[in-house]
């Protein structure tokens, strides 16, 4: 069990009012970790941390430390560019860009240099979607608008996107809550396929999600970090009562 | 007994608001004696009898207020003519304007077929009004009565209201519409006069314009010309050098004030900025005159650059300057309606800001930042103070923004002021500019929707 993230203390606010407090967990490698908890608890503020989207909020200040393979991310030697290459998110919308599919995907590696002619760029746009179990849907119409897909396809465009970047972690902030049961199943599936070569983060609502995809899951409640530990004893042998409470329906 | 137009009218809003009262008790008690509910709300049973009796006698009012004059001059007309069958035309048109004067007590006359006449005129006017008051009041109170008692508790008040009010919006569009198009037809028609007198083909292609012509028949005078190219032209340099200065200026206000201004800044920068597009254009003339005119001057000196006092760059950058704010207020409001989820999409993938703005907001702004072009340079091309006091008269065939231009507005503004016949060639070659003008920017505005349409990139 190697760590992919350790996180010491962290603490944001935005303005006078504090978010998340003392916030020290250790996400491991190549397993998927859910972070679970009420409206408002902070469980996004905190996967926001973790490539730093939150430095674009204004007023929002962070004290603590995030390190990323033993990296301090808000070091003073980090670009938060290259750390968001390597530290993919997919959103709770899905948001394609108003460009052909291709384009879309072609989106990261473009911008990041990462195909140096037409065929790599080509070969990266194509494994990616494959990855992303999208081929077979949108491999004759990869010049179409990637606006015009279905709420699920758009959201696989999101995740062949963050993919195609080649991130080491994919942050996920409630992908499926815009989504029916199907196109949720089919992108749970794609997220097990994912995590034999991705830490994949992801917070979420759905507290059957938590259970069917994550090893490990983090109870938040108003800004603190509950309980973490193994899903299967979060949800069967809780050692908080407000876990206890969450996970039973009693609150929340 | 006279009854004038407000009297009419508040008259009229009085009688309808009580078929409003009127309707809506009525409906109820209707409901309570038949045991019965009602199908709308009592209020939509008196909206009905309201509309039913106001609006129908207002357009009437409307009718007699604008047609009824004009039938009684027509009236008096023909009867001045009768009466004097050798009158020409004109001499017709002037006893009936001395006659309707005299009635006003305007002006006071010893001829006695004059004063006879107006007294007749006066009596016809008071009738007219009289019996306009009678037929509106008359008509509003017919129309509520009748509706207030056809009304039942199972008809359904709300549906139809809600179709006459549809049907007043619409009939606000046409009114738009015809408006538009009676324009284009005056502009036309006018247009077509001149071409009678002056060859299509010369004057679209013809490359000198030199209007001197004599405007009264006493007078010596060259055989004017009229060859629009080098109005068209100046217009267009002009506008071109307005742009050069305003879309870049602007496009890149409105990048900073929507992607990196704090609040605090954009708060002060946006009036700030919206402040230029009030004020008046004649006071961007004298800028223009007085300061820019002469700063080029002085810059072309000092180059070795011979620049004319009155040079198309000189109004065409104060022109510029004028048009910043109409670029930058709405390219901002375009790029701030690119939803947030676009940009923390591309932040999230590890883009830069510029990235994240080239690639992504700015191509999904396009149509919205395409129309905020065109509109200025509507603007562009139909701004005539600047021009007059900055750029000069005199029609140049030249694309050098140094030299002195002459743009279409200009033109027409100075053969249409002063003393001039409205059937002389001169005045008439005005419309034609006109309608050139017109056709011009309809083109640019098809053009700029054609591509607007082909780069749009729809975020939903």
């Amino acid at each position: 069990m190697t760590s992919k993230f350790r996180t010491k203390k962290v603490e944001v606010s935005y303005g006078d009012k504090k978010a998340i407090r003392d916030i020290s967990l250790d996400i491991e490698k190549n397993i998927i970790t859910a972070l679970i908890g009420p409206s408002g608890c902070g469980k996004s503020t905190f996967l926001r941390c973790l490539n730093r989207m939150n430095d674009v909020i204004e007023n929002c200040s962070i004290k603590g430390s995030i390190h990323l393979d033993e990296q301090d991310i808000y070091g003073p030697d980090i670009d938060p560019v290259e750390l968001r290459a390597r530290v993919g998110m997919v959103f709770q919308k899905a948001n394609p860009f108003p460009k052909s599919i291709f384009d879309n995907i072609a989106y990261g590696p473009r911008i990041h240099g990462l195909a140096s002619n037409d065929s790599e760029l080509k070969d990266i746009v194509h494994n990616s979607l494959e990855k992303a179990g999208l081929m077979d849907e949108v491999k004759d119409r990869l010049n179409d608008q990637a606006t015009g897909l279905s709420g699920g396809q758009q959201q696989r465009i999101c995740i062949a996107r963050a993919i195609a970047v080649s991130p080491e972690v994919i942050l996920m902030d409630e992908p499926c809550s815009a989504l029916d049961p199907i196109a949720t199943a089919k992108i749970e599936e794609l997220m097990n396929e994912l995590c034999e070569s991705y830490t994949i983060i992801i917070v979420t609502h759905s507290m059957q999600q938590a259970a069917r995809v994550s090893k490990k899951t983090a109870f938040f409640h108003l800004g603190d970090l509950i309980e973490y530990n193994d899903t299967d004893k979060i949800f069967t042998q809780p050692e908080n009562q407000k876990t206890q409470d969450y996970i039973t329906g009693r609150f929340g | 007994m006279t009854l004038p137009l407000s009297f009419v009218f508040f008259v009229l809003l009085g009688l309808s608001v009580y078929f409003y009262y009127h309707a809506k008790s009525g409906i109820v008690r209707k409901a309570a004696l038949l045991s019965d509910r009602t199908k709308a709300l009592p209020s939509h049973y008196g909206q009905q009898s309201f509309l039913w009796a106001f609006i129908p006698s207002l357009l009437i009012l409307l009718v007699l207020t604008i047609g009824g004059p004009n039938y009684i001059d027509q009236i008096f007309y023909n009867k001045i003519q009768e009466l004097n069958p050798t009158f020409n035309e004109s001499f017709v048109s002037l006893i009936l304007a001395k006659v309707i004067n005299v009635s006003n007590g305007k002006i006071s006359t010893g001829e006695e077929n004059i004063i006879m006449l107006a007294k007749d005129y006066k009596i016809a006017f008071e009738q007219l009004h009289f019996y306009r008051g009678l037929v509106v009041i008359l008509c509003a109170a017919l129309l509520g009565m009748i509706i207030s008692y056809r009304q039942k508790p199972g008809s359904n008040a709300r549906e139809q209201v809600e179709k006459f009010i549809v049907n007043i919006f619409f009939a606000s569009a046409v009114i738009a519409i015809f408006t538009t198009v009676a324009i284009i037809l005056s502009l036309f028609f006018e247009a077509l006069r001149f071409f009678n007198l002056y060859n299509f083909f010369d004057f679209i292609f013809g490359l000198h314009w030199a209007p001197n012509v004599a405007i009264r028949t006493d007078q010596v005078a060259a055989e004017g010309s009229f060859g629009m190219i080098p109005v068209l032209l100046g217009t267009l340099l002009i506008s071109f050098i307005a742009m050069c200065v305003a879309i870049p200026i602007g496009l890149f206000s409105a990048i900073y004030l929507a992607e990196f201004a704090t609040p605090k800044i954009r708060d002060f920068v946006k009036p700030t900025l919206e402040i230029l597009a009030g004020i008046p254009t004649v006071v961007y003339g004298y800028f223009a005159a007085l300061t820019a005119a002469p700063f080029f001057r002085e810059i072309g000196f000092s180059l070795g650059l011979d620049v004319s006092s009155e040079s198309a760059i000189a109004a065409g950058a104060v022109m510029g300057i004028m048009i910043i704010p109409f670029i930058s207020s709405l390219s901002d409001d375009v790029i701030r309606a690119v939803p947030q989820s676009l940009r923390d999409g591309s932040m999230g993938l590890g883009a830069t800001k510029a990235e994240t703005i080239y690639i992504v907001i700015l191509p999904a702004a396009i149509p919205g930042l395409i129309g905020a072009v065109l509109l200025a340079v509507s603007r562009a091309i139909g701004e005539t103070m600047i021009v007059v006091m900055a750029a000069g008269l005199s029609a140049n065939l030249t694309v050098n923004p140094l030299e002195s231009v002459t743009t279409v507005t200009v033109q027409i503004v100075s053969l249409l002021t002063g003393d001039t016949e409205f059937d002389d060639i001169k005045t008439l070659s005005a419309f034609g500019l006109g309608l050139a003008l017109f056709f011009f920017t309809l083109l640019l505005n098809i053009f700029a929707l054609s591509i607007s349409r082909r780069l749009a990139e729809r975020y939903d």
